[in-house]
């Protein structure tokens, strides 16, 4: 017996791995991709930055990330409103690889917490100009809707604080935001370990994103092998039906034909 | 040679007066394929660097892919 899955698609975009990976802070190009490659992501998150000039011609990024492996997602990352967001998308946009753009319109550097005025803003203009908007979002259900009802492609809740490595804080409003929004939601940022992907899939979110986890753990790709794992139980776990919790036993061997006691 | 000055990623520059686009990328030594142009805040698409001229006082940024999450 073969157990499918249905692919996850993003505008005109359809993966079948529903995890998704950040390209930064790795030890070593050497260690990104091979953690990359372990983790089965078919999507990667990439920043759009100044090329550093008089610098020696060398390797880029995207040296890399060969193309038809990886769909490139440029971030709008280190945005702090939504003008900066916007120019920062169409020159990802201009680098050739794609109407693809993970919108982040950020409050403050501290927490790294989306500006959702800034946000809502910017997501407007980009789905004007044809962008496939991937929204990163703080874990609200009304403007998780209000960001859906502008025309963005995916919601990306946080599950806690971008790099924060504290999990999936408020499962009640990410269970809110699944049942109420029709877009696929991608659980974005605070990941630490596996049992919070698996948790974010058990959910019911259509996919994760993460980056620091992996790319700080001591042995990324092994954590890249335990995110892959924690995808698909998750995902399966979900797709199966989790019985109800209830306040008492329920026995598994039968109740009847038990020997005599004394 | 007659030179204006352009700003490139924050940094002041002298070029020949009548440069283009096209011009400064491959000074930068940079491959068109490798960046992205933006020329006082409106992009400059690849088909246009070469005909597209700097002016004194233009404000450049160029941009690539970098590792990010």
């Amino acid at each position: 017996m073969t157990l499918v899955d249905q692919p996850l698609l993003l505008g005109k975009y359809s993966f079948q791995s529903r995890l998704f990976l950040g390209t930064g802070k790795y030890p070593s190009m050497e260690s990104m991709v091979e953690s990359l490659a372990m983790s089965g992501t078919q999507c990667v998150t990439v920043a759009v930055r100044r090329m550093q000039l008089g610098v020696p011609d060398g390797k880029t990024l995207l040296d890399y990330l060969p193309r038809d492996k990886y769909v490139l997602l440029p971030n709008t990352a280190g945005c702090f409103d939504a003008d900066h967001a916007i120019r920062t998308a169409r020159l990802g946009r201009e680098l050739g690889i794609g109407d693809l753009v993970k919108l982040e319109v950020l409050g403050d550097p501290q927490t790294l917490l989306p500006d959702p005025i800034g946000t809502l803003e910017a997501a407007k203009v980009l789905v004007k100009e044809g962008f496939v908007v991937l929204c990163y979002t703080s874990d609200d259900p009304v403007l998780a809707k209000r960001l859906e009802d502008v025309g963005v492609t995916s919601v990306m809740p946080a599950g806690a604080p971008i790099g924060s490595g504290q999990g999936i804080l408020n499962p009640n409003n990410l269970r809110i935001i699944l049942e109420r929004t029709k877009v696929p939601v991608i659980v974005d940022a605070g990941v630490g370990t596996a049992s919070d992907v698996a948790i974010a899939f058990e959910l019911g979110a259509h996919g994760v994103l993460l980056n620091t986890g992996v790319a700080l753990a001591k042995d990324p790709v092994r954590m890249a092998r335990a995110m892959k794992a924690a995808a698909e139980a998750g995902r399966d776990a979900f797709l199966a039906g989790r019985i109800g919790k209830k306040l008492y036993a329920s026995a598994s061997s039968p109740t009847s034909g038990i020997i005599a006691g004394e | 040679m007659n030179t204006m000055t352009v700003t490139v990623n924050g940094e002041p520059r002298e070029l020949p007066v009548g440069s283009t686009v096209a011009d400064l990328v491959a000074l930068l030594g940079l491959k068109a394929s490798q960046v992205a142009v933006e020329r006082n805040r409106e992009i400059v698409r690849r088909a246009e660097h070469a005909s597209t001229l700097l002016v004194d006082g233009d404000r450049l940024e160029v941009v690539t892919f970098f590792g990010g999450g």
